[in-house]
């Protein structure tokens, strides 16, 4: 069986999917799916382990060779984002029971956990896959079910906030298409490794030059980077919290994945950075957007809202380290995907228990919550202590590679720009724990949160302190996929 | 094709708006014929012109026919798509040109498609080898999109209906449905032909243009007709949700046991040479049992999508109506 590892990885929650529709019982479809995200997970792991000791695994879809049939291609860059997507999933479902009982009506949790699964094998999919077109058919399976789950939301804007997602996503999975279609044209192939060796051939023509535009274009839709993100926050604070808090830590890296697999290993890295100016480009986007963001950040009244807005200046400083194209930069990018997800996961699930607790999220329900809901308001503020960086936390270990990454061009005023924006995310947190702890609480009484929170988001804290204390595997693994891409590519 | 887009934008007749898109559609389709695509054309024409112009008419009758006039003028995002367009004309500067035999797509993949695809696989439909052996595992994936539309279209327009509504909207029906005898029974006579032709397609599809998709909507097709002229209470109580539910899970299931059936006879994921002792017999097993899971995910969604919509719209014309009532 470990030779078809990589399929399975896939596999299992999509064939769990159909089967949650047949078991009757809620309380059922949430243990299969546990089940179903915790098999998964575990064969993340497995996966990681083969690829880090023996490289790259390849496996051929219905045993044709790999141009003519599809190939399913892992290597250390995408077996860590099969880790972080599928243990993110798990850690997450613990919570998914209690957590949508208060905001998704009753006879549409199944629903719930069919699109949620789906949502998790197209994620899988779209990393795991080592062909163009197989990575668009997984796309859209994510998306589609990505815009139902937000659509769960119990507010009506919920509705609204999707349907924007909707628009946006689909010009983005457009773009992508389009771009794949010109490579096809000009290469005849599909496939990626082949990709990036027939694509030189071709790369001064405008066709190959109007398909990168499409693809990166595309991407950065999906990724929310700045301008265009504005999707994004709407999106995350409507939909249920629980799916908040998977896709906050899942979505935009699975897009971000696409963005280095694009440049990189099919494009190739001359033809991305030196023909085009992607770097002074991305480098001043996500400059822009970490700035834009944290502002607007700091004057949100909604928490959703307001980590919301966090995400995206979080992705500008993934992509400022993506920009510098040295292997400590990209490495720095990949820990900060590793890094944030564990913090964002741990602060949306959080806010999900205040959520099940007080109902809403706004800043006002929030005061004096502090000693009301002690353990739940304690893992908000160490996950923010991370997004701010402070040492010991996961935050801080990104952080420190990006520096030393742009130190190491010599870029100093950008060095004094990313601490600057630093800055702002202390405005942003201080501003919860003021209101959490400073603020005499009203109406009547609140009880801490349940267990079913309690223990997957304290799993989640103590990961972000124990990465940000031992960061062996961590950096291991970053840094072995960035060497790798920069190696040879693929 | 042109005339036509550009008809749908300026007009604000929402009405004409939708039957412009279903010609749209029989146009491209007739495109796809021209550039020897037929497989395409057939879903084109059965999707593009047929179900989703039905589904846009049964969204009109609930929202109003006129579009509401808007004195904002987007400039911006007419730059966006003068930009985008402009990028398209460019991208296409350098491309082979139409048809020419040296062109890299010709010269890759696909000659070993066509060469060898009768030995490999034994169908003479190189489109259905590709689809559903070559590439089966991004057709599995299709096939998981529409099962995903299905599902979110439950999750979102579902509405839990009371006995006594449903008797009174069927009764209303009955009432209305009387004009349209000549048609009813019409239709009647129709339908069996409509499913035979259904599953000629599915079986076909190894031969000329058919398969799984095409059969699946065309099926639909035919429910949807006797639905509409006589009333979704009494397709209801043929077809129940729950029932279509399963057929689309069961279209995923058993598509994607054809693969775990040969990771179990030791090949890998799809492969059919293993399915049976022959590799010839195993591949056209496993496109006819893959098949048939296209063919049901897709009819049981497409009705899924009408039957709530329609669902949708019953409900609020029901409730207009006893508002009526009350108020008089």
């Amino acid at each position: 069986m470990i030779a078809h590892l990589p399929i399975l990885q896939v596999i299992i929650p999509l064939m769990a999917a159909p089967i949650c529709l047949m078991l009757k019982r809620t309380q059922l479809v949430w243990l299969f799916s546990l089940l179903t995200s915790g098999l998964a997970f575990a064969v993340s792991v497995l996966l990681l382990q083969q690829v880090m000791t023996s490289g790259l695994i390849s496996y051929e879809l219905g045993g044709w060779q790999a141009p003519w049939g599809i190939e399913y291609r892992i290597d250390k860059l995408n077996a860590f984002l099969l880790l972080i997507i599928s243990g993110i999933s798990t850690i997450v479902l613990f919570a998914a029971q209690t957590s949508i009982e208060k905001e998704i009506p009753k006879d549409k949790h199944i629903y719930f956990y069919v699109l949620y699964l789906l949502s998790l094998t197209g994620m899988l999919g779209i990393v795991a896959t080592g062909d163009a077109f197989n990575v668009f058919v997984f796309l859209e399976i994510s998306s589609l079910s990505a815009y139902a789950l937000i659509a769960m939301g119990k507010n009506k804007q919920a509705l609204w906030a999707s349907y924007q997602y909707l628009i946006m996503g689909t010009i983005g999975a457009t773009f992508i298409l389009i771009g794949i279609g010109l490579m096809y044209q000009m290469t005849g192939t599909l496939n990626m490794y082949d990709l990036s060796q027939r694509l030189p051939e071709v790369a001064q023509s405008r066709t190959v030059f109007a398909a990168f535009a499409f693809v990166i274009v595309g991407v950065c839709l999906k990724l929310a980077l700045f301008p265009l993100h504005l999707w994004l926050p709407n999106a995350y604070a409507y939909a249920p919290s629980i799916v908040t808090a998977f896709f906050a830590a899942t979505a935009t890296k699975v897009a971000i994945y696409l963005l280095i697999r694009f440049t990189f290993s099919v494009f190739g890295l001359s033809f991305s950075f030196t023909t085009i100016p992607l770097q002074t480009l991305f480098m001043a986007l996500g400059l822009i957007g970490i700035f834009v963001a944290s502002f607007a950040a700091i004057f949100q009244s909604n928490i959703k809202h307001l980590f919301a807005y966090s995400s995206i200046a979080q992705i500008g400083y993934m992509i400022v380290g993506f920009s510098i194209s040295s292997v400590t930069g990209l490495t720095a990018t990949l820990l900060h995907l590793f890094n944030h997800a564990l913090m964002k996961s741990a602060i949306f699930l959080a806010l999900a228990a205040v959520v099940f607790r007080v109902g809403n999220v706004q800043l006002n329900s929030l005061r004096g919550l502090g000693r009301q809901m002690p353990l739940t308001m304690a893992a908000i503020v160490l996950g923010g202590l991370s997004l701010i960086g402070v040492p010991l936390t996961v935050g801080f270990v990104s952080k420190w590679y990006l520096l030393i990454a742009l130190v190491e061009q010599g870029w100093w005023p950008v060095a004094g720009l990313i601490l600057l924006g630093s800055m702002l995310a202390v405005a942003y947190v201080w501003r919860i724990v003021e209101v959490a702890y400073f603020k005499e609480p009203v109406g009547p009484p609140i009880k801490e949160a349940p267990m079913s929170f309690l223990v997957p988001i304290w799993a989640l804290v103590i990961a972000n302190i124990y990465f940000g204390i031992d960061t062996r595997i961590s950096v291991q693994v970053a840094e072995a996929a960035a060497q790798s891409l920069f190696g040879v590519s693929l | 094709m042109v005339v036509v887009a550009i008809a749908i934008i300026r007009m604000k007749d929402l009405f004409a708006v939708v039957m412009l898109a279903g010609i749209y559609g029989l146009l491209s389709a007739s495109f796809f014929v021209a550039m020897d695509a037929v497989d395409v054309a057939f879903t084109e024409a059965a999707v593009g012109a047929g179900i989703s112009t039905l589904l846009m008419l049964v969204v009109i009758t609930m929202t109003g026919r006129d579009e509401k006039a808007t004195r904002h003028k987007p400039l911006s995002a007419l730059l966006i798509v003068t930009v985008t367009g402009g990028l398209l004309i460019y991208g296409t500067l350098d491309m082979p040109y139409f048809g020419s035999a040296d062109a890299p797509i010709h010269n890759h993949i696909s000659p070993r498609y066509i060469n060898d695809s009768m030995q490999e696989i034994g169908v003479p439909n190189i489109v259905t080898s590709v689809l559903a052996s070559y590439r089966a595992f991004d057709t599995f994936g299709e096939v998981v999109v529409i099962f995903t539309a299905g599902i979110g279209v439950l999750a979102m327009l579902s509405v839990g209906r009371r006995k006594e509504d449903d008797e009174e909207i069927a009764s209303i029906n009955d009432s209305m449905h009387e004009q349209h005898l000549v048609i009813r029974i019409v239709a009647k006579m129709l339908i069996p032909f409509i499913f035979l032709f259904a599953l000629y397609v599915q079986f076909h599809g190894d031969f000329g243009p058919g398969g799984g998709f095409q059969a699946g909507v065309i099926f639909a097709a035919a429910i949807i007709l006797y639905t509409m002229l006589f009333g979704l209470s009494t397709a209801r109580k043929v077809i129940n949700q729950t029932f279509i539910r399963l057929i689309a899970a069961i279209g995923v299931l058993l598509y994607g046991c054809v693969g775990i059936v040969s990771l179990a006879n030791g090949g890998n994921f799809f492969d059919y040479n293993v399915l049976a002792s022959d590799a010839i017999a195993g591949q056209h097993l496993g496109i006819l049992l893959i098949e048939w899971g296209v063919g049901c995910t897709v009819a049981a969604v497409m009705i899924i999508i009408f039957f709530n919509f329609a669902g949708r719209r019953e409900l609020y014309q029901h409730n207009k109506h006893s508002q009526n009532k009350e108020s008089s």
